[in-house]
C-alpha cells in the first residue's frame, strides 16, 4: 500500500502521462523524495532550489492544505491521497 | 421596480425558478459587476450576465481584438478584428440586452484608482490574463470589501473560487505570493481550448448571478479545479490564512500595489510549467 499523488497536467508528461501515481513516505518531504527517484525532474518543478515549496504551487493531504499543518513534515500514511495544485493566471 | 411585457417574457425562464421570481430580477437589475478582461473568461461571463439582466456591467479591457482570440472569445465576430476590445464588447453585450447599462473602459486597472474603481460595484469578476493583474484585484476587493470571483484557465485546466472579503480564503491566502516572471505559462505562451475557457467563464458568471442574489452555496473557502483531459473536477478546500498579507490578522498590504511583472514572457519550450535556472 502506498500514498496516492495527484499529478497537474503540465506534469504528467514526467510521469508517463498518468494523472495519479504511487508514492511511499511518511512525510510529504519523504514523499517528494521518492517521487523524484520514479520520475526524475519532476521536484524541481514543486520545489525551489532550496527544497521549499515554489510560490505558486500548493499541496494538499486529503484535501487539506499542508500549509496549515507541518508543511513539508505534514505526515502521510498508505491510503492518504495527496494532490499538486498550482495557481492558474490564464485567461 | 416593475417588468415590461418584454421583460417578462424576456427573463421568463428564469422568473420560474422560485429562487429568483420577480424579486431575485429586481435584484440583479439592481446589481452592478465589474468584468475584469473581456478575454477567454470575461467573455462568456459578460454573455452570460447581460443576458441575465444585471443591470449594470464594466467591461475594462487594454487590448485589441486579434483574429487569435476568435476561438474562444465568442463575443467577437471577424468584423471585430482590430477594433477595442471594450468597444466591440459594449456593442455586443447591449444588442443582446438593451436592459444593461455597460461601461466600456480601454485601459488597465492601476494601483492608484483601482481602489475607487471596484468600489463602484457591487462584485468583482476578474477574468484577466496575467499575475500582476490577478493579485492586485485580489488585494484591492479585499480593501473595498467587494466580492470577487476568480477563475483562470489555461490548456485545458481551469480554477473557479469565490472570494467573500475577510470572511473566506482570498487568492493570496491561497497562493501568497506571485510567482516570479515565466514560472506560470499564460494562454498566450502554452495555448488554450476555448470550450474550456467558456466552461469556467460560464461557471464564474454562475457564481456571480448566485453571490447577487444571494442564494445557494457558493464557491467561498472551496477552489474548484476542473482537469479538462482527464474530465474531472476537484472541489478543494481552502481557507483563510491567519498571515495573509492582505487578510490576514496583521496584515502588511494596506493599499493596493503594483507588481511589477512582465505580462508576456517568451515562450519556453517546454511550455507549461517552470524550468529548473
Amino acid at each position: 500500500m502506498a500514498v496516492t499523488v495527484r499529478i497537474p497536467t503540465p506534469l504528467q508528461r514526467l510521469t508517463n502521462g498518468q494523472a495519479e501515481v504511487q508514492c511511499d513516505g511518511s512525510t510529504v518531504s519523504d514523499l517528494l523524495l521518492d517521487l523524484e527517484k520514479r520520475y526524475p525532474g519532476i521536484k524541481e518543478r514543486i520545489c525551489d532550489e532550496q527544497g521549499k515549496l515554489r510560490r505558486f504551487v500548493n499541496i494538499f493531504v486529503n484535501e487539506e492544505d499542508i500549509r496549515f499543518m507541518q508543511g513539508d513534515q505534514t505526515a502521510v500514511k498508505s491510503g492518504d491521497e495527496v494532490s499538486i495544485i498550482p495557481a492558474i493566471a490564464g485567461g | 421596480m416593475s417588468f415590461s411585457k418584454e421583460q417578462i417574457q424576456r427573463y421568463s425562464r428564469q422568473l420560474l425558478l422560485p429562487e429568483i421570481g420577480v424579486k431575485g430580477q429586481e435584484k440583479l437589475q439592481q446589481s452592478s459587476v465589474l468584468i475584469v478582461g473581456a478575454g477567454g473568461l470575461g467573455c462568456p461571463a459578460a454573455l452570460y450576465l447581460a443576458a441575465a439582466g444585471v443591470g449594470k456591467l464594466g467591461i475594462i479591457d487594454r487590448e485589441a481584438v486579434a483574429l487569435s482570440n476568435l476561438h474562444r472569445q465568442i463575443l467577437y465576430g471577424i468584423e471585430d478584428v482590430g477594433r477595442l476590445k471594450s468597444d466591440a464588447a459594449k456593442q455586443r453585450l447591449s444588442r443582446l440586452n438593451p436592459d444593461v447599462e455597460v461601461a466600456a473602459i480601454h485601459g488597465s486597472l492601476q494601483a492608484e484608482t483601482v481602489l475607487d474603481f471596484v468600489r463602484g460595484y457591487d462584485l468583482v469578476l476578474d477574468g484577466s490574463d496575467n499575475v500582476a493583474t490577478r493579485y492586485l484585484v485580489n488585494d484591492a476587493c479585499v480593501l473595498a470589501e467587494v466580492p470577487l470571483v476568480y477563475g483562470g484557465v489555461v490548456g485545458f485546466r481551469g480554477q473557479v473560487m469565490v472570494i467573500r472579503p475577510r470572511q473566506s480564503a482570498c487568492f493570496r491566502c491561497v497562493f501568497p505570493e506571485p510567482p516570479a516572471a515565466g514560472e506560470i505559462p499564460s494562454c498566450q505562451e502554452a495555448g488554450v481550448l476555448g470550450a474550456a475557457a467558456g466552461l469556467i467563464g460560464s461557471l464564474m458568471a454562475h457564481e456571480a448571478l448566485k453571490a447577487l442574489l444571494g442564494i445557494g452555496e457558493g464557491l467561498a473557502n472551496r477552489l474548484l479545479v476542473f482537469e479538462g483531459l482527464a474530465s474531472r473536477w476537484r472541489d478543494v478546500p481552502v481557507r483563510r490564512d491567519p498571515a495573509c498579507a492582505v487578510c490576514g490578522d496583521a496584515p502588511t498590504i494596506r493599499q493596493p500595489v503594483a507588481i511589477e511583472h512582465p505580462v508576456c514572457v517568451e515562450v519556453q519550450q517546454e511550455g507549461a510549467w517552470p524550468r529548473s535556472r
